[in-house]
C-alpha cells in the first residue's frame, strides 16, 4: 500500500509538474465535442439526440490519446527497468500508474463532461447519470488502455498502433455509458447498465494489471 | 506435443500431411459447392439468395476458429516458449482475417435483398467487426517491432486479451434480441435445418479447414525457410571466404551483424 502511494504521488508529481498534461485532455475532449454540431448542423434536437453518443465517443479518444505517456517516458530513462528489477510486485506499480493515468484524465473528463452536454442541448435529466457511468466507466478505459500502453512500448508508430489494439476493447464501456445515458433521458432505470459497467471495472481491475505487467516485462527483457 | 516444436520434426509431420490435406480440400470443395449452387433447392422464403448462406457460415466458424486457434499457439509460445507456436500464430492471423471479412462480405450481400440493407449495427455484426479489428491490430502490433521475437511476444498477449470477444460473437444472437437468426446448426436438440442444406455446409466447412490447413503448412514453411536464409546471410557477412556468394549489402542486418 505505501508502495502503491509512493508511485502514485510520484506519478502525480510528475504530471503537475509538466504541467499542462491534463489540461490538454480536457482541451482534446472540448475540441472534439465541438466539431460535431458543425458536423451534423446545429439542429438542438438532433443534437440533444446524439449528445451522450458524442460525449462518450470523445471521452473514450482523449482518453486513448493521454496512454501514451503512462509508460513511456518511463521506458525511455529506465525507470521501468529499475521498477522491474525492484522486489515490488509490477502489478502494483501497474496499478499505481493506472490510478494516476484516470485521475488526470479521467476525473477531469467527467468534471467537463456536464458542461458539453449543456452545450449540446442535452436534458438535464441525463446529467447525473452521465457523470455517474463516467464515473465507473473512466477508470475501466484506464485499465484497459494500460494493457495497450505497456504492449507497444519499443514499436515503431506506438502512437497510431495504440488506437487499433485499444479502441476494439473500448467499445463495451461506450455501448453501456452510451445505453445508461439513454435509459436516463427516457426515464427509465439506468441501474442495469451501470451495473454491467461495474462488473466491467471489477473484471479488468482484476485482470488488466496482471496482463500489463506481463506485457511490461516482455518489454523490458 | 512437445515433440512437434522441432522445426525438422514439423517439417516431416507437413510433407506427410500436405497431400492429404490437398485432396480433402479439392474433393470436399468441389462436391460441397456442386451441393450448395446446383443440387440443394432454394429457401421456400428466401429463394437463391439462401446459397451465399452456404460461403457465409464456414466463413464464420472458420474466422472464429482462426482466432481461437492463434490464442492458443500465443499462449504455447508465451508459456513454454515454442518457437513454432509462435510462427504458427502469426501465419494464422492473416488466414483468420481473411475469412472474417469473407463473412462479413458475403453477409451484407445476403443482407442487401434480404433485410434490404447492406449493413445494420447489430450485436452479431459489430462483434464480428471487432474480431476484424483484433486480427488488423494482432498484425500490426506483431510487425510493429524491430526484434521479431518482441512482436510476436505482444502480439500473443494481445491475442489472449482478445478471446473475450469470442464468447460473445456466438452468444450475441442469444444474449441481445437481434435481426441476425440465431443458431441453427450447433444447438441444443440438434440442427434445424434439412439434410440437403445441412451436407454441403458441412462439406464446404471442411473444405475450408483443409484450406486453412494447407495455407498454414505453405506460410510456416516459408518462414521457416526465411529464418534460415537470414541466419546464412547474418554468418556470412563475417567471412570472407573466396567464391562464396557475397550477400546483397542491407543496411539493416549490417547493423545486426556489427
Amino acid at each position: 500500500m505505501k508502495i502503491l502511494i509512493a508511485i502514485l504521488a510520484r506519478d502525480l508529481r510528475l504530471a503537475l509538474r509538466q504541467g499542462a498534461d491534463s489540461i490538454m485532455v480536457v482541451a482534446f475532449f472540448i475540441v472534439t465535442t465541438t466539431l460535431f454540431p458543425f458536423g451534423v448542423g446545429p439542429e438542438a434536437n438532433i443534437l440533444a439526440r446524439i449528445a451522450s453518443g458524442v460525449i462518450w465517443v470523445s471521452a473514450l479518444l482523449a482518453a486513448m490519446l493521454s496512454l501514451e505517456r503512462v509508460f513511456q517516458t518511463d521506458f525511455e530513462d529506465g525507470t521501468l527497468e529499475l521498477l522491474s528489477l525492484s522486489p515490488v510486485p509490477l502489478e502494483l506499480v501497474v496499478l499505481g500508474k493506472v490510478l494516476a493515468h484516470w485521475l488526470t484524465t479521467g476525473l477531469p473528463l467527467i468534471i467537463a463532461a456536464p458542461l458539453m452536454a449543456v452545450m449540446l442541448n442535452m436534458n438535464s435529466a441525463g446529467f447525473g447519470t452521465l457523470m455517474l457511468a463516467m464515473l465507473v466507466g473512466t477508470p475501466a478505459l484506464s485499465l484497459i488502455g494500460a494493457i495497450g500502453a505497456a504492449l507497444i512500448l519499443g514499436a515503431r508508430r506506438g502512437g497510431v498502433l495504440v488506437s487499433l489494439l485499444v479502441l476494439p476493447l473500448y467499445i463495451p464501456v461506450l455501448i453501456f455509458g452510451a445505453g445508461a445515458v439513454e435509459a436516463a433521458l427516457l426515464g427509465l432505470p439506468a441501474g442495469e447498465h451501470i451495473q454491467i459497467m461495474g462488473a466491467i471495472l471489477l473484471l479488468t481491475l482484476a485482470l488488466a494489471p496482471l496482463a500489463a505487467a506481463r506485457a511490461l516485462r516482455l518489454a523490458v527483457e | 506435443m512437445h515433440r512437434f516444436a522441432k522445426p525438422s520434426v514439423f517439417l516431416r509431420l507437413a510433407s506427410a500431411v500436405m497431400p492429404w490435406a490437398v485432396g480433402i480440400t479439392v474433393l470436399t470443395l468441389a462436391v460441397g459447392l456442386y451441393l450448395a449452387l446446383v443440387a440443394s433447392p432454394a429457401d421456400y422464403q428466401q429463394g437463391d439468395t439462401v446459397r451465399i448462406m452456404y460461403i457465409h457460415v464456414p466463413a464464420a466458424w472458420m474466422g472464429l476458429f482462426c482466432y481461437v486457434g492463434m490464442a492458443i499457439c500465443g499462449a504455447m509460445s508465451l508459456i513454454w516458449k515454442h518457437p513454432l507456436a509462435d510462427i504458427a500464430a502469426r501465419a494464422t492471423a492473416p488466414i483468420g482475417a481473411t475469412f472474417t471479412a469473407l463473412c462479413l462480405i458475403t453477409g451484407s450481400l445476403w443482407g442487401e435483398p434480404m433485410w434490404g440493407t447492406w449493413w445494420v449495427w447489430d450485436a452479431r455484426l459489430t462483434s464480428m467487426l471487432i474480431l476484424l479489428f483484433l486480427y488488423l491490430g494482432y498484425m500490426a502490433l506483431v510487425n510493429a517491432f524491430d526484434d521479431p521475437e518482441r512482436g510476436s511476444k505482444a502480439g500473443s498477449a494481445l491475442a489472449l486479451v482478445g478471446v473475450i470477444n469470442v464468447p460473445i460473437v456466438k452468444f450475441s444472437v442469444d444474449w441481445w434480441n437481434t435481426l441476425h437468426q440465431p443458431a441453427s446448426v450447433a444447438r441444443m436438440g440438434g440442427p434445424s435445418i434439412d439434410p440437403s442444406m445441412l451436407w454441403p455446409l458441412f462439406l464446404i466447412a471442411i473444405g475450408f479447414t483443409g484450406y486453412y490447413v494447407i495455407v498454414l503448412i505453405l506460410r510456416i514453411r516459408l518462414e521457416l525457410n526465411e529464418r534460415r536464409i537470414r541466419a546464412l546471410q547474418l554468418s556470412g557477412i563475417g567471412e570472407d571466404a573466396p567464391g562464396s556468394v557475397q550477400p546483397v549489402y542491407n543496411p539493416e542486418q549490417a547493423g545486426a551483424g556489427e
